[in-house]
């Protein structure tokens, strides 16, 4: 069987490696668009920012392909899907026929229709990513267009690098989809400790040469521009050739798409009126869609949508419908502006439905688990967004406050009332409590605790050590 | 009486305590009275646990066995030997050589490792031999020789913990499982993880809290942020090392939040621990049996080792990475020959050069030694089905409560024609024996262990064995006779042996004596020469793979073989307590260790407890696909939500654990699997 995959990026990279886990003998042609080896898309914002150099942003190395029987293409843009002879052909000509064919076409930059756009440059690739550095090289100040999760993540990276960024955002608060507006402020103000000016109920109207041209005419200035509108699913391909297209191209249970040969994943894939634009559905995506090619019976049910972003000194995790409010819902939330900290539960039927997270927290992890397994919630819900603080509570122990059943030495399953027994036998110190109960000789950790009780014992009858 | 005769009377025998990896010193008087040494660094200051404290009492407990058993009743050793030989003879003539099984452990002396894997493949001239020690180390120990080309658990003394800035433990749990080995940790910064707050865990500068099964993706993530954050060892990477492109590509996909997501560990505490390590001029990687027992252990292991190499660690004075072996002869157990694949010297069974040397040490053409055999579990498994074997002869093993999914493996002992065990006391698996032979232990017998550290030490006989109980030497020694082989019962002679086919190999044991070991409190293997003093840091100058570099391995995670879902809604995840060792046929018979821990428990979260309506003291059932067991409840927030803990030295953790195996080690997962909790009524 031969085995055709257009698009090498997150998803597409992702089935190939899955495919061919499971069966090393099929067929395996993938036709990329972009000229480089597949890379992982969530570390540009890391590049941008410095953190990581573009090579760490590979997830395979270029021997992969042969050492697995691959072909591969890069640079190799597909431009005709032909059905009827089941082939696709290559921007140079080339014909590629298959027996299955998966789009992991993934999305393009939106691109808004304003004057001056071409100078302004999009924020999607690894090229981008090149482009936007170069120009950073030379330029004093930089606006980003777009407040999602891409454009906070490049604002931040720029001004890591020491260069002043205002940030543009067409909504009244940043990530309006995946935040509340107290969050949305909140994330504004971290940011804005960290040399990003936010901007935000404005419309960018022109792109000029030194900066951005709001509605109302103000000029924000800027010489490099950069531009995080959003994506939208490429699926021409599948449209040209007659295959459902809603926002993006249609699939079932098993990313299958009417014709039962072709299947789509990541994000131009519509699953149940859903189009992801997280790598960890494409990721779910391509297993099920691997899984059922190599003759499988996996089914695709839909992801939990969990955000995070990365940026230095930025902890947000955004999870489900985080943004309801309690006309929808019940909501747990603390906020502490001073400190950059939000954090907000909301909870239905005893499920986590959402959560958002700002500020550095240990919630995260347990929160996203459960968010993720969809359980039911403990009644202490304040213990969520305060992990430890119930065994913080936790007295410590002291000679004085401790029963006489506390065990002391763990090693030696020794009790404060062995001690005290031993030292009314006569015994004024460490060594002839060990001597008597063998306390303090396993591991040795309790021996300020054996000390601590001699010393009180003592104390109390007035008798020096 | 003699001056020497007064002498033995009177000085305390020099010894190590029965059980753990540890193997503390202590010294024994002819009336058994325990007393620790000072001289061996394992518990240097004379560190002794209850169960160390308490050891003497197996040797006057009342409930030893001292005479032969055959369906039950009492018999002498020779109707019993003669049975036994005959019985396997005709099950052999029947069915084939391979009809005959030999499972070991982890807890026999070298010298009977040694002649149990001699007498397997010379005596019964099968290849159905394997240990406990499977359940064991068999993970760190492929992922060892994977990266370094050598498995010694902690490629360096104890003493050195004590030195580094930084210690990570993964999976263990030394607090509980070997106390003294906490002293050396009083120096360093101590990264423990962990699913529970452990007795360890509570000591700890940072306590990392994975979900069951995730200690792969943690690691994962810890690399991915070493090389993310700048802090990989990149002129020891490129002097030292070979493979680290294709792991630095692999972990791209493993940034933290995702690693976050899978394990539930915080990545601010996954970057702390990273830096830590990272910022420290010494700094060790411990994994114990919660990294490692799992469908994949070997992985996981790799992953740890892979951190530890990309920050320089492995064969540098001071740092390094280490197994903290568990069983008492766990290291030695793994190397001379009583595991399906290996023969003395920690040599490959399926290597030519291997079987030349040994079969000319064994006095037999290497043609006539049999090839690998069934690893445990499968061994277990395959008991009498048709293409299995009829008969078992076990040696220090008690299955029937400490291996996997362990109902079944009970039905598999329960369809055997013969089963045969040597113990020394009626374990649960004694208990289903046609033949028990009562054998000696521990302070009643002479041999060498090699501990944690890779450092072969002597236990010297101290009391005498009660009347009737012989060795498993002389049990092995009285088989092999009646199967035309002339065997060795006296452990010098046997270790004389076992040091010739060791030689060349490379776990290497010709030069060191018993007198050496005496001498020099112990001897580090490798030790190829009577001259040569013995290898503490293995890895100081290169590392025995054959370009002397180690290896980066790229490794993937994926999930536990049985993840939770609606029906099996909690992860169960099992470890030891401190009073008890193991299957605890020894410790439960002991009164002050059956006192402090008496009776089987389930330990869950407060949350979970709320939310099925148990509390603190009631029985509680728990149950998985494989098997049900019970135990009284223990709320603690020291677990996870969604994980209960049991202690396994019962009956019944094991019924409920899964046997899926890792590809390469074939380790079981006992370390994770999806049970149902509830109250019983």
């Amino acid at each position: 069987m031969r085995l055709v995959v257009v698009g090498n990026g997150m998803a597409g990279s992702r089935l190939v490696t899955e495919v061919r886990a499971r069966d090393p003998h099929m067929s395996v042609t993938v036709l990329g668009a972009e000229t480089c080896q597949p890379y992982n898309r969530v570390l540009l914002s890391n590049v941008l920012a410095g953190s990581t150099r573009p090579e760490q942003v590979r997830m395979l190395d270029p021997s992969w392909y042969a050492a697995h029987h691959v072909e591969a293409a890069f640079g190799s843009p597909v431009t005709c899907l032909d059905r009827d002879t089941r082939s696709v052909i290559t921007e140079d000509g080339r014909r590629v026929p298959y027996d299955v064919l998966v789009l992991a076409t993934g999305s393009d930059a939106i691109v808004p229709p304003i004057p001056g756009v071409e100078r302004a440059i999009p924020f999607r690739t690894l090229d981008d990513c090149h482009r936007i550095l170069e120009v950073a090289e030379s330029a004093g100040r930089a606006v980003v267009i777009g407040g999602g999760l891409l454009g906070i993540e490049a604002a931040r990276g720029l001004a890591g690098r020491g260069m002043p960024v205002t940030l543009l955002h067409l909504a009244g608060h940043l990530m309006e989809r995946q935040l509340d507006v107290e969050a949305g402020e909140v994330l504004g103000e971290t940011l804005g400790a960290l040399g990003v000016e936010i901007r935000t109920g404005v419309t960018a109207e022109a792109v000029l040469d030194g900066g951005v041209r709001l509605a109302g005419g103000e000029l924000v200035e800027g010489d490099l521009v950069v531009l995080a509108c959003g994506v939208r699913p490429v699926t021409g391909l599948a449209a040209d050739a007659g295959l459902e297209v809603r926002r993006g191209v249609v699939v079932d249970d098993e990313m299958r798409t009417e014709d039962p040969s072709i299947f789509a994943i990541g994000e131009c894939a519509e699953h149940d009126g859903t189009v992801y634009g997280l790598v960890a559905p494409a990721w779910e995506q391509a297993n099920v869609a691997a899984d059922v090619i190599t003759g499988g019976k996996a089914l695709y049910r839909g992801s939990r949508m969990v955000t995070r972003l990365k940026a230095r000194s930025v902890e947000l995790a955004a999870m489900g419908e985080g943004h309801l409010t309690e006309e929808h819902a019940e909501v747990v939330r603390f906020s502490h502006r001073a400190r950059g900290t939000y954090r907000k539960l909301v909870i239905r039927d005893d499920r986590l439905v959402g959560a958002i997270v700002l500020g550095e927290s240990d919630a995260v992890g347990t929160l996203t688990q459960l968010f993720d397994r969809g359980g039911t919630l403990p009644g202490d819900r304040a213990g969520l967004l305060f992990p430890g603080l119930a065994s913080a509570t936790h007295v410590a122990d002291s000679p004085v406050l401790m029963p006489d059943a506390a065990k002391v030495c763990q090693c030696n399953n020794v009790t404060k009332g062995q001690i005290r027994a031993c030292w009314e036998a006569g015994a004024r110190d460490v060594a002839g409590i060990a001597a008597a109960t063998r306390a303090t000789t396993g591991c040795g950790t309790c021996r300020d605790a054996v000390e601590g009780i001699v010393g009180w014992l003592c104390e109390q009858e007035g008798v020096s050590a | 009486m003699t001056n020497a005769a007064m002498t033995n009377v009177e000085l305390p025998v020099l010894t190590h305590c029965p059980y753990c990896a540890l193997q503390c010193g202590m010294a024994i008087t002819s009336e058994a009275v325990i007393s620790p040494r000072t001289d061996i660094p394992a518990n240097a200051g004379g560190a002794l646990c209850q169960k160390g404290w308490t050891a003497a009492e197996l040797l006057t407990n009342g409930e030893r066995l001292t005479t032969p058993l055959l369906h039950g009743r009492p018999v002498t050793w020779e109707t019993a030997l003669d049975h036994v030989a005959d019985r396997l003879s005709e099950i052999r003539a029947e069915h084939g050589p391979d009809a005959v099984a030999v499972f070991g452990g982890g807890g026999l002396t070298n010298e009977k490792a040694y002649q149990l894997g001699k007498f397997a493949r010379v005596a019964l001239r099968t290849s159905q031999i394997d240990y406990n020690g499977r359940f064991c180390m068999s993970s760190a120990a492929a992922a060892s020789i994977r990266a370094f080309g050598m498995d010694r658990g902690m490629p360096f003394p104890i003493t050195d913990l004590a030195g580094a800035d930084v210690v990570l433990l993964a999976g263990g749990n030394v607090a509980e499982t070997m106390p003294p080995f906490v002293r050396h940790l009083s120096g360093p910064r101590l990264i423990v993880v962990d699913p529970r707050r452990t007795a360890t865990a509570k000591l700890a500068w940072l306590h990392l809290q994975p979900t069951p099964g995730t200690d792969l993706a943690l690691a994962l993530g810890l690399l991915h942020l070493a090389i993310a954050d700048g802090l990989v060892d990149e002129e020891y990477v490129a002097a030292r090392t070979t493979g680290f492109d294709a792991v630095r590509t692999s972990l791209a996909s493993w940034w933290p939040e995702r690693v976050e997501r899978v394990t539930g560990v915080p990545v601010p505490r996954m970057r702390q621990a990273v830096q830590a390590l990272a910022a420290s001029e010494r700094a060790i990687v411990l994994t114990g049996r919660g990294a490692e027992q799992h469908a994949k252990g070997t992985d996981t292991v790799t992953a740890f080792i892979n951190l530890a190499l990309a920050l320089g660690l492995p064969g540098t004075a001071g740092s390094g990475y280490g197994c903290v072996t568990g069983q008492g002869n766990g290291q030695g157990g793994r190397e001379h020959g009583q595991k399906a694949d290996q023969l003395p010297g920690y040599r490959k069974i399926d290597d030519p050069a291997a079987r030349e040397h040994v079969a000319k040490v064994w006095g037999v053409h290497p043609d006539d030694l049999p090839g690998p055999g069934r690893s445990a579990y499968e061994l277990l498994d395959a008991l009498g089905t048709p293409e299995g074997p009829r008969a078992l002869l076990l040696f220090g093993s008690n299955p029937v409560v400490s291996a996997p999914r362990s109902a079944h493996v009970t039905g598999r002992l329960g369809a055997l024609d013969l089963l045969v065990v040597c113990d020394v006391v009626m374990s649960e698996t004694a208990a289903m024996a046609d033949v028990v032979f009562p054998v000696t232990q521990w302070a009643e017998e002479t041999g060498t262990m090699t501990n944690l550290e890779g450092r072969v030490l002597l236990r010297r006989q101290a009391v005498r064995p009660p009347a009737g109980v012989r060795s498993d030497l002389e049990v092995i020694r009285g088989l092999a006779g009646r199967f035309g082989q002339a065997f060795s019962a006296d452990p010098g002679e046997v270790f004389d042996e076992l040091r010739r086919a060791s030689a060349g190999g490379i776990a290497d044991y010709s030069g060191i004596t018993y007198e050496r070991i005496e001498e020099e409190k112990g001897v580090f293997w490798p030790c190829p020469a009577p001259g040569h003093p013995g290898t503490p840091r293995p890895f100081l100058d290169g590392f025995a793979t054959p370009d002397g570099r180690a290896r980066f391995v790229p490794v993937e995670h994926r999930p536990a073989a049985e993840e939770i879902d609606e029906d099996y809604p909690v992860y169960l995840t099992t470890g030891r307590v401190l009073a008890h060792y193991q299957s605890g046929a020894q410790t439960r018979r002991i009164g002050p260790l059956a006192k402090a821990a008496p009776e089987p428990y389930v330990e869950l979260h407060p949350d979970l407890a709320e939310e099925l309506e148990i509390a603190a003291g009631d029985m509680v059932r728990v149950s998985s696909r494989r098997g049900e067991g019970q135990g009284v409840a223990r709320i603690s927030d020291a677990i996870r939500r969604d994980t209960v803990f049991m202690p396994f030295h019962w009956e019944g953790a094991n019924r409920l654990t899964n046997p899926a195996l890792d590809p390469t080690s074939r380790m079981p997962e006992f370390k994770v699997c999806a049970v149902k909790v509830e109250r019983v009524a």
